[in-house]
C-alpha cells in the first residue's frame, strides 16, 4: 500500500475513518468546534497542535471516551456510534494514550486480555502468551508476553500498547504524542514499526506538537488551533516548519533564543562518586560525578529511568545517597532537605502537582513554601500573614502568574501557570544552584518560551543550573554542556553542543558503542 | 487439662468469623475501596440474622437476611466512596457508628431470647478419621465452617485465574487503564463493596447463628470487624494468608476462653483463671497480636516494595491523572 | 438526564456553615423517622433533648460538663486529622489519661495531705503524659514503619480498656467492686457549686475547672494553627506530604509529635473527667467520648472554636440521650449525622449540574 510519503495517487484510496463536524464542549471551553478529519487506509496522518488545541479531545471522541455534542463518525464509510471504548475497539479503533493504559503489576498477556471479551471465565495465560508472540512476530514488534509491565522500559511499554491494540483487532491506531517519552533511537525504531504497520494495511493517526518528526513520518498533516482545524490534510512536501508553526500558534514563533555569552565562574555544585537506590530498592545511581559552575547550564540527557530523576533528588536532599554532594564547599549529601535549601539550592521538581505544590493551599501558601523560615515572613514562632501576602503579590506580578486571587487554591491553575509559580518561588530565592527537572513538559509553545527565557536570565545572573530534560532540542537550545546518563552513570559529556551532536548523544542515551564499558559495569553491578 | 484438638477445632470455628469478614474486605480493597465499616456491618448482620431466626425459627432465613443486611449497609458506603467521592476513612467510620447503633436499637430486648435454632453441625465421613486434621477440621463443625473452607480456594482462584478477577485487580490497581479498556470501574467497585458487605453480614451471622449463638450487644463482635481489617494488611491482600491469620486468631480467642477454666497448670495455680484480675491481660492478647501482625505486614510491604492495591482509597474520576 | 459533578475552586464560608447546619437538620429528621419506626415519639424525644440540655441553668451546666471531655478529645482528633493522621484512639488515650491521673493519688505517687495546687497539676501532667505515651506507639509505628494508624489506635483502645479494668478490678479495687475508692478532696477539680457559700446562685452547678482547660487548649490550638510556622507546616503536610518534604519539613517527626500532643489532649480529657466529675476510677468512665470526638472534629471541619460549638451540641445529645430508649439511638444518630456531613461535603467540593447524558464526569480536556 502506502510507500514512501506522497508518491502514490491518494484520491482513490478508501477512507479508514472519517469525523464530520465534531463539536465537543466542556464547561467554559469549546474543545472541538465543527472539526472535520479523515484518515485513509494505510496512511500516517499527523494531527498537529499545541496543548489545549483540542487534538486530544478529538481523539478521545474517536476512541469512544468522549461523546461528541454534534457531528458524525464514519468507519469504512458507515456511520458508527461510539458510546464507550469497547465500541471503538469493536469498530477497529485503538488508541495509545500518552499515559499508557497498562496495569503495572500485571503481565503483558494479562494487560492484553483486559480489554477482550474472551476467555469467558478461566484465564489461559499460556495460550494467550503464544498468540501474542505469533502476532508480534508477524508484525515485527518485539514483546515479552510474560513480563510484568513495571519491569519494562517506556519504549517497551509503548510497544505493548500497540501490540495490545492490534491483538484487539485494531485497524486504526491513534498514537497520542508517542515520541514525547522516547530517546531519538527509540523514536527511530518506533517510526520503522509504524511503517511496517501501514504496510500491513493498518492506518495511523499520529498526534504531536513536534514539527520535525511530523514532517519526517506523516503522509498528511492536519493542524488544529483553539478547537478548530487551521490546515487540513497538507502534504509534507509543500510546507515548511515555519509555516506549520504559524498555523499552530497563530503567530510567528521565535526559532532561537537570545543567548549571551557568560564566562563560567567558580564550581558551585560538585557531585562526587554518588550512589543511590531507586524506589524499588535497586541501584539507580552507580558512582556519578559531575560539576556545575556559576553562570553555566549543564544539561542531563537520558532516557527516562536511567537515574536522572534520582540524581535531582539526591542533590536536593530528597533521597539518601553515599558519596559527596558539595554546594559552595558545604557537603549536603547527608543532610536533610533544609540543608540544601539553606545552601541556596532551588529545585523545580519533575512532578509539579505531586511534589512541587500543595494543590489545595493558596497561591500565598505555595509561594512561601521554601522560604517561610526567613525574615520577614517568620517572626519567632509566628508567621507574618501580611508579609507573606505582599511577597506573594510581588511574585505574582513579576512572573505573570494568572489566577483569580492570591487565596485561590493552586490546583485550579493551568500547567503553565503552576510552573511559573514554582519557578517564581525557586528563582526569587536567588539560588546559587537551580535543579530544574523537565521544566517545560506538557506546556504549550508560548509558556515554554517564557520558561526558557527565565532560565537563561538566571544563568546570566551567575547561578549554576542543572537542567534535566527528555527534550533533546531543549537541552541543545539552553545547555552549555550536556552530560549523557545511562544506567545510573554519566557516560559522556558534550561541550558546547549543537544540532550536529544529536545522533551521537542519542546513541549514548541508548548505551550504544562509546558506552559499552558502562553497560558491562552496569550488568555486573545489577 | 486442655485438649489441644478441641481448642484447635473450636479455633477453626471461631476463625471462620474473621475469615468471612477479612475475605470480604479483601474483595472490596482489591477493587480500590477501603471499607472500615466491617464492625458495623457485622453487628448489623449479626442482629438481623439472629432476630429473624428467633422470630421464624429458621436459621437459614436468618443467614440470608444477615447477608442482605450487611450488603445494604455496604451500599451506603459505596455511594459515599464511589459516587460522592467522600473520604473513605470517615465514611467507613460513619458506617461503623450507624451499624453499631442500628444493631443496638434492633437488638433491644434480644439478649433475653437466649437459645435459638442454629445452623446444623456436620461431620465429614472419612475425612474426620484422618489423624490430627480430621478431628480439628472435619468433626462436628458448623456447616458455615465448611463454607469457609471452600471460600478460600474459590477467592484465590477468582482473583488470580479468572477474567472477572483480572478485571477486579485492574480496577484496584489502575482504574484509568481498566476504564480505557472498556471495563466499568464504577459498577465493579459497587459490586465488590457489596460482596464485602454480604460477607461481613455472613460473618456476623456466623457468630449469632453458629459459633456462639445469642445476642450480647456490642460484645457480640467485640472488635472482630477491626481485627479482620488488620488481618487484611497482615495478609497483604491475599485470601490464603488471610485464612491462615483468621484461624490463628480464632485459636487465640478460643485459648483465652478455655484457659480461664483451668484451675492449675503443672501444679501452679493458674493466674488467668476466670474471676482473677490478670485475665484482663489475656483479653488484651488478640488486640496486641493484631498490632504485631500488622507491623509484620507493613515491614514486609516496605521491604518488598509492594503492598496495598495502588488505587486503594482513591476515588476514580475519568480524565484525572493518578488513577 | 444525568447529574454531573463539577469541581469548584473554593466554597464560600456561608455555604460551609449552611451545609453543616442542613446536614444536622437532615440527620435529625432521618433519626426521627427511625425513632418513629421503632415506636418512639420523635417530636417529644427531641423536645426532651432540648429541655434536658438547655432548659435551665442547671441542665445547661450539666451540658457543659458533658461537653468538656468532648472538647478536649475533639481537639485531639481535629489536630491529628489536619495532618490526615487518623487517630481513632482518643478513647484509649482518654482512659490512659484517667488512669495516669488516678495513679497520682492511688499508688499514691504524691504523699497524702499535699495541697490541691500541687496534686491537681501533678494529675494533669500525669494524665497528659499517659495519654501522650499511649499515642506515641501508633505515632512511631506510622512514622518509622508506615504501619496503618487506624488499626493500631483502635486496637490500643481495647487494650487500654483492659488495662484500666485490670487496675480497678485488681490492685486498686475497693472491696472487690469494679471501681477504686473516692479520690481525696485535694484531687477534685473545683466546681461552681463549691463557691455556693459565697455566690448562692452557683449552688448545684457541677461545671468544673476542666472546662477552663478545654477553652485554654482551644485558644492555644487556634493561635498555633492559624498564626505560627507550626500551623503552616501542618497545613502543608496535611495537604501534600511529599510537598512538605520538598519544603524541608521533617514529616516523620511531625507525625510522632502530633500524635503525642493529640494523645496528651485526650489524656487531659480523661484526667479532667475523673478529677472533675467521677472523683474515682472505674472502667465505665467514658460513654464513647473518644469516638464521638471523631464526629465532632469532622462536624467542626477541624476548626478549634467550632469544636467547642459541636461539643456543646453533642454534650446535649449525650446528656439527654441517656434517657432515650433503646440505648443505641444516640450512636445511630451520630452515624447518620456523619453520613449527612459527608454527603453535604460533596456540595462544597463540587457544583452539581443536571444535564443531558454525557460522560459520567466532565473534566476539562488535558
Amino acid at each position: 500500500m502506502a510507500g514512501p510519503q506522497g508518491t502514490q495517487p491518494r484520491t482513490s484510496t478508501p477512507l479508514a475513518i472519517e469525523a464530520v463536524g465534531i463539536v465537543k464542549s466542556f464547561p467554559g471551553v469549546i474543545a472541538n468546534d465543527h472539526v472535520d478529519f479523515d484518515l485513509r487506509v494505510g496512511e500516517i496522518h499527523a494531527l498537529l497542535g499545541e496543548n489545549g488545541a483540542g487534538k486530544s479531545t478529538l481523539m478521545n471522541v474517536l476512541a469512544g471516551l468522549y461523546r461528541p455534542d454534534e457531528g458524525e463518525i464514519r468507519v469504512g464509510g458507515e456511520p458508527v456510534q461510539l458510546r464507550s471504548p469497547r465500541d471503538a475497539i469493536a469498530a477497529g479503533i485503538g488508541m495509545v494514550h500518552q499515559h499508557f493504559a497498562l496495569v503495572p503489576s500485571q503481565t503483558v498477556a494479562e494487560n492484553v486480555l483486559l480489554g477482550l471479551d474472551r476467555p469467558r471465565f478461566r484465564l489461559d495465560l499460556k495460550r494467550t502468551e503464544a498468540e501474542i508472540m505469533s502476532l508480534a512476530t508477524d508484525i515485527g514488534l518485539r514483546v515479552e508476553p510474560s513480563a510484568r509491565i513495571w519491569q519494562l522500559s517506556i519504549g517497551e511499554q509503548q510497544r505493548v500498547e500497540i501490540v495490545k491494540m492490534l491483538f484487539h483487532g485494531a485497524r486504526i491506531l491513534i498514537l497520542d504524542e508517542p515520541t514525547a517519552v522516547l530517546a531519538p533511537q527509540e523514536t527511530a525504531e518506533l517510526f520503522e514499526n509504524l511503517r511496517a504497520l501501514t504496510d500491513a494495511a493498518r492506518s495511523i493517526i499520529f498526534i504531536s506538537h513536534k514539527l520535525g518528526e511530523v514532517l519526517s513520518i506523516a503522509d498528511r498533516i492536519t493542524v488544529m488551533r483553539a478547537g478548530k482545524v487551521t490546515a487540513a490534510g497538507l502534504e509534507p512536501e509543500g510546507v515548511t516548519r515555519a509555516d506549520l508553526a504559524r498555523r499552530m500558534v497563530g503567530r510567528p514563533v521565535l526559532e532561537s533564543l537570545e543567548r549571551t555569552k557568560v564566562e563560567p565562574g567558580a564550581v558551585v555544585l560538585s557531585v562526587e562518586d554518588v550512589t543511590a537506590l531507586n524506589d524499588r530498592g535497586l541501584p539507580a545511581l552507580r558512582g556519578v560525578s559531575l560539576q556545575v559552575h556559576a553562570g553555566e547550564i549543564v544539561g542531563i540527557a537520558a532516557v527516562a529511568g536511567n537515574g536522572q530523576s534520582e540524581l535531582a533528588q539526591v542533590i536536593t536532599g530528597l533521597r539518601a545517597c553515599t558519596g559527596r554532594v558539595v554546594v559552595d564547599g558545604r557537603d549536603i549529601a547527608a543532610g536533610p532537605v533544609r540543608a540544601a535549601i539553606e545552601s541556596g539550592v532551588g529545585h523545580v521538581p519533575e512532578d509539579r502537582a505531586g511534589v512541587g505544590s500543595a494543590p489545595n493551599l493558596s497561591l500565598i501558601d505555595n509561594l512561601i513554601m521554601r522560604r517561610f523560615r526567613q525574615q520577614p515572613i517568620t517572626r519567632g514562632p509566628f508567621l507574618d500573614a501580611s508579609a507573606a501576602r505582599s511577597k506573594a503579590q510581588t511574585l505574582q506580578g513579576a512572573y505573570e502568574i494568572s489566577a483569580p486571587t492570591l487565596d485561590t487554591p493552586v490546583r485550579i491553575l493551568s500547567g503553565g501557570n503552576l510552573q511559573r509559580l514554582i519557578l517564581a518561588r525557586e528563582i526569587d530565592a536567588a539560588p546559587r544552584l537551580l535543579v530544574a527537572v523537565q521544566p517545560t513538559r506538557g506546556l504549550d509553545v508560548g509558556a515554554i518560551e517564557g520558561i526558557h527565557q527565565l532560565l537563561l536570565d538566571l544563568r546570566e545572573q551567575g547561578a549554576a543550573i542543572l537542567l534535566i530534560s527528555e527534550e533533546l532540542e531543549e537541552l541543545l537550545a539552553l545547555a552549555d554542556r550536556i552530560l549523557v546518563m545511562y544506567e545510573g552513570q554519566v557516560t559522556t559529556a558534550v561541550e558546547r553542543p549543537s544540532a550536529a551532536d544529536i545522533d551521537a548523544i542519542g546513541l549514548h542515551m541508548m548505551g550504544g558503542e562509546g558506552a559499552d564499558s558502562a553497560i558491562d559495569r552496569a550488568s555486573t553491578v545489577g | 487439662m486442655i485438649d489441644l484438638t478441641l481448642i484447635l477445632a473450636a479455633g477453626v470455628a471461631s476463625g471462620t468469623v474473621l475469615l468471612f469478614a477479612a475475605i470480604g474486605e479483601i474483595f472490596a480493597e482489591r477493587a480500590g475501596v477501603l471499607n472500615l465499616g466491617v464492625e458495623g456491618m457485622m453487628l448489623f448482620g449479626a442482629v438481623a440474622g439472629f432476630s429473624v431466626a428467633a422470630a421464624t425459627g429458621n436459621p437459614w432465613l436468618g443467614l440470608v437476611v444477615a447477608m442482605l443486611a450487611g450488603g445494604l449497609l455496604s451500599l451506603l458506603h459505596a455511594v459515599m466512596a464511589i459516587h460522592l467521592r467522600a473520604e473513605q476513612v470517615i465514611s467507613g467510620l460513619a458506617l461503623t457508628f450507624l451499624g453499631t447503633g442500628l444493631a443496638r436499637v434492633l437488638g433491644d430486648g434480644l439478649s433475653s431470647v437466649g437459645a435459638v435454632a442454629t445452623l446444623p453441625r456436620l461431620t465429614v465421613p472419612l475425612l474426620a478419621e484422618v489423624p490430627l486434621i480430621g478431628p480439628v477440621l472435619f468433626r462436628e463443625q458448623s456447616v458455615l465452617t465448611y463454607v469457609g473452607f471452600l471460600l478460600v480456594p474459590l477467592a484465590v482462584y477468582w482473583i488470580d485465574r479468572t477474567r472477572p478477577g483480572l478485571h477486579l485487580r485492574a480496577v484496584g490497581e489502575r482504574p484509568a487503564a481498566a476504564d480505557a479498556q472498556g471495563i466499568d470501574v464504577v459498577r465493579l467497585r459497587y459490586l465488590y463493596v457489596l460482596v464485602g458487605g454480604l460477607l461481613a453480614g455472613l460473618a456476623g451471622a456466623t457468630i449469632t447463628l453458629a459459633i456462639s449463638p445469642g445476642w450480647f450487644g456490642d460484645q457480640t463482635t467485640n472488635g472482630r470487624g477491626w481485627i479482620a481489617i488488620g488481618l487484611v494488611i497482615f495478609a497483604q491482600w491475599s485470601p490464603l494468608r488471610a485464612a491462615l491469620g483468621a484461624y490463628l486468631f480464632g485459636a487465640i480467642f478460643r485459648f483465652i476462653i478455655d484457659i480461664q477454666g483451668v484451675p492449675a497448670v503443672l501444679g501452679f495455680p493458674n493466674p488467668f483463671q476466670a474471676g482473677r484480675s490478670a485475665t484482663f491481660f489475656l483479653e488484651m492478647l488478640p488486640y496486641a497480636f493484631v498490632i504485631v501482625v500488622v507491623v509484620i505486614g507493613s515491614r514486609e510491604a516496605l521491604r518488598r516494595r509492594v503492598g496495598a492495591p495502588a488505587a486503594l482509597g482513591i476515588p476514580y474520576v475519568r480524565g484525572e491523572r493518578g488513577g | 438526564m444525568i447529574v454531573r459533578l463539577e469541581p469548584r475552586a473554593t466554597a464560600p464560608r456561608w455555604l460551609q456553615a449552611a451545609l453543616t447546619l442542613a446536614a444536622i437538620v437532615v440527620a435529625l429528621a432521618i433519626g426521627a423517622v427511625i425513632l418513629a419506626f421503632v415506636g418512639g415519639d420523635p417530636v417529644r424525644a427531641y423536645l426532651h433533648i432540648f429541655d434536658a440540655a438547655f432548659g435551665d441553668i442547671g441542665v445547661l451546666s450539666d451540658t457543659l460538663v458533658k461537653a468538656t471531655p468532648l472538647i478536649l478529645t475533639g481537639l485531639a482528633c481535629a489536630l491529628a486529622f489536619r495532618m490526615r493522621l487518623w487517630n481513632i484512639g482518643a478513647e484509649g488515650q482518654f482512659l490512659l489519661g484517667a488512669w495516669g491521673a488516678g495513679a497520682i493519688v492511688l499508688v499514691p505517687i504524691l504523699p497524702a495531705g499535699m495541697p490541691a495546687f500541687v496534686v491537681i497539676p501533678a494529675m494533669m501532667v500525669a494524665g497528659a503524659l499517659a495519654g501522650g505515651a499511649w499515642a506515641f506507639i501508633p505515632g512511631i509505628l506510622k512514622a518509622r514503619l508506615g504501619v496503618n494508624e487506624i488499626i493500631t489506635t483502635l486496637m490500643l483502645n481495647y487494650i487500654a480498656l483492659a488495662w484500666l479494668q485490670f487496675w480497678v478490678f485488681g490492685p486498686w479495687s475497693e472491696g472487690g467492686f469494679q471501681q477504686t475508692g473516692p479520690f481525696p478532696r485535694e484531687a477534685w477539680l473545683p466546681r461552681l457549686t463549691d463557691f455556693a457559700a459565697q455566690i448562692p446562685v452557683l449552688a448545684g452547678l457541677t461545671t468544673h475547672l476542666g472546662l477552663v482547660f478545654a477553652l485554654v487548649a482551644t485558644a492555644i490550638m487556634s493561635v498555633v494553627l492559624s498564626r505560627t510556622r507550626w500551623g503552616y507546616e501542618m497545613r502543608l503536610i496535611g495537604d501534600n506530604a511529599r510537598a512538605a518534604r520538598y519544603a524541608g519539613i521533617n514529616v516523620a517527626k511531625y507525625v510522632i509529635v502530633v500524635f503525642v500532643i493529640s494523645g496528651a489532649l485526650a489524656g487531659l480529657a480523661g484526667m479532667s473527667e475523673v478529677s472533675g466529675v467521677v472523683h474515682r476510677l472505674q472502667d465505665r468512665i467514658s460513654p464513647g467520648y473518644g469516638f464521638t470526638a471523631i464526629i465532632i472534629a469532622y462536624l467542626a471541619r477541624l476548626g478549634p472554636w467550632r469544636v467547642v460549638l459541636a461539643s456543646i451540641l453533642f454534650g446535649a445529645l449525650i446528656l439527654a440521650g441517656r434517657e432515650i430508649q433503646p440505648s443505641g439511638v444516640p450512636a445511630m444518630i451520630q452515624g447518620i449525622i456523619l453520613f449527612c456531613l459527608i454527603a453535604s461535603d460533596v456540595l462544597l467540593r463540587y457544583r452539581v449540574r443536571v444535564g443531558r447524558p454525557a460522560e459520567a464526569t466532565a473534566t476539562a480536556p488535558t
